[in-house]
């Protein structure tokens, strides 16, 4: 089957009204596209990330989770934005999306992609931009924990939005931790 | 009341619950008793008048399993599914409806399935929906507060856990028969039978494809479904229809979205004497070939705007092999309804006494 190349997009496909709810901008995306293609390290650097922010958890408690949230949130959002051009939602799914932010999807699916996909790969609202679904899907085949793509996703708390999911992630594996083993 | 095949039965009469069956329609028991199913879908009018609707669904009486319910299909504005399925099952149809995530949040979502049940509805298909960027009305706000996995979450577990998402209890289920959308005919190719898994884990029990026109891309997708077990835990409906011209034909690949259309099957129409026939007799052709094909439970018979090309279709291609699909009927919850109205007639007259109707709710409780 001829996947065709992102470059040849037929003049007789489907072209949308030219509005988009999604600001953005061209530069992210390039970078956008290659953390998916270094999908691998990225989800090592993660991996370890969240295994120092969980062994600092007593001192996040003794500062105060909701203390630390403001200086944290803006490391998160600057080193995120420029990677996957982070929409920070407050829950991150990269790690089991490929490293391919969900939240760029103009429909927001945070579980594949839709039906809308172009022949080549691109996105049914916006066609000049490679379906973030498509991105993930290669991504996450490069990663270790890939088949964590298979997951399905809860809804979007939007109450979320804004918050650090650095944070939150901690706080919930330490919680787990803490748990008594069943 | 009695009860036979119920595909077969003349009878009309309400469908009782039968074990493994999680709803009380026609459609579930037809896919369960092994028949190859066929359904339709109904163009939903720009009209408040309600005899367009029954218009629009008498056309396929006698010939499908179920007629699916739109909603603003193609991002355009139309009768909304759930009027459209209050109309329907108040005549006796058991509609497919039809619930896109595109204009609800999972709120009014989960209102409008229980709504839905209670107006007789026993089907529903849960889909993402197209952006609004393909509609008449790119400028509104694109909700999709929940996604169609999320949406198959949450209508299975009203269903089977008789809760919202938010835990708090309904006290009387939902008991639906659930669908969802596939399209084998998108990339990334390989990732596609894997989310039919998610689909079918979110709660899929049955789905219905896009058009399909590309009888090898979907056979290498249903042998990938195979492999993975798939047709044996979800029935799987596949998408077809008839194209009116090659012009038709070229229309619909550039304005809506999703659809795969060979340059092959444009070529063959524009060759041919008359485009209309030729697109049925392909129509037909691909229909004769998927219902051939092992996995493949039935076919969902699209036929935009040339609705009464449906039954000629399904007659044409003999896949009912001669089976009675279905007829209207009257379901238990019209009765419901036809009950109270005969105790609202009996009190009409008798005004309430408000200490009486208090001490009354207190004495039950």
């Amino acid at each position: 089957m001829a996947a065709g190349k992102p470059s040849e997009m037929p003049k007789s496909a489907y072209q949308p009204a030219k509005t988009s709810p999604v600001v953005r901008s061209r530069a992210f995306y390039t970078v956008r596209l290659w953390s998916v293609r270094h999908s691998r390290g990225l989800e090592r650097i993660y991996k370890m990330l969240a295994t120092v922010f969980l062994k600092l958890h007593p001192l996040w408690n003794f500062i105060g989770y909701k203390r630390v949230e403001k200086p944290v949130v803006l490391v998160e959002r600057t080193v995120k934005r420029f990677l996957f051009d982070c929409r920070m939602c407050g829950q991150c799914a990269l790690s089991d999306t490929g490293m391919s932010c969900p939240m760029n999807c103009p429909k927001s699916l945070r579980n594949g992609p839709c039906g809308g996909v172009r022949a080549n790969g691109n996105c049914e609202v916006e066609p000049e931009m490679p379906c973030v679904w498509v991105e993930a899907w290669k991504g996450s085949r490069n990663m270790e924990s890939g088949d964590n793509i298979l997951k399905v996703q809860a809804p979007v708390n939007h109450s979320y939005r804004g918050s650090s999911a650095w944070l939150r992630a901690t706080a919930e594996a330490a919680e787990k931790q803490a748990e008594p083993m069943p | 009341m009695t009860t036979g095949t119920p595909e077969k039965s003349a009878d009309h009469g309400p469908l009782p619950p039968l074990p493994g069956h999680t709803s009380r329609g026609r459609l579930e028991r037809v896919l369960r008793a092994g028949e190859f199913a066929v359904t339709a879908e109904l163009n939903p009018p720009d009209s408040a008048d309600p005899n367009e609707v029954f218009e629009r669904g008498a056309i396929f009486d006698g010939w499908v399993d179920g007629i699916n319910a739109t909603d603003g299909s193609g991002a355009n504005c139309h009768m909304s599914s759930v009027s459209i399925c209050a109309l329907l099952t108040r005549v006796g149809y058991s509609p497919i409806m039809q619930i896109s995530c595109r204009d609800h949040n999972r709120i009014a979502i989960q209102g409008n399935v229980l709504g839905a049940a209670a107006m007789g509805v026993n089907n529903i298909l849960c889909l993402t929906g197209d952006g609004v960027q393909a509609g008449d009305q790119p400028g509104a706000k694109p909700v999709f507060d929940l996604d169609c996995m999320s949406l198959l979450r949450t209508v299975r577990m009203m269903r089977d856990e008789g809760r919202f998402l938010s835990g708090r209890k309904i006290t009387s289920p939902p008991q639906v028969f659930l669908g969802a959308a596939i399209n084998p005919f998108a990339p990334p190719y390989d990732f596609r039978p894997l989310r039919l898994a998610k689909k079918i884990e979110a709660g899929a029990q049955f789905v219905q494809s896009q058009y399909c026109f590309d009888i090898p891309m979907l056979t290498r997708y249903m042998e990938q479904t195979r492999d993975l077990g798939l047709d044996k835990k979800c029935f799987i409906l596949v998408g077809v229809g008839p194209l009116a011209s090659a012009r038709a034909a070229k229309w619909i690949r550039a304005n809506v979205p999703g659809i795969h259309i060979p340059d092959a099957i444009i070529d063959r129409l524009e060759g041919a004497e008359d485009q209309k026939l030729e697109g049925k007799k392909i129509c037909i052709e691909i229909l004769q070939q998927v219902h051939e094909m092992k996995g493949v439970s039935g076919a969902h018979v699209m036929a935009y705007r040339q609705e009464e090309l449906v039954a000629d279709i399904v007659y044409e291609s003999g896949i009912l092999k001669g089976r009675q699909p279905w007829k209207r009927e009257s379901n238990p919850d019209f009765e419901a309804v036809a009950d109270a109205f005969e105790t609202v007639k009996e009190q009409m007259d008798n005004s309430i006494n408000p200490q009486e109707m208090v001490a009354a709710v207190s004495e039950e409780q």
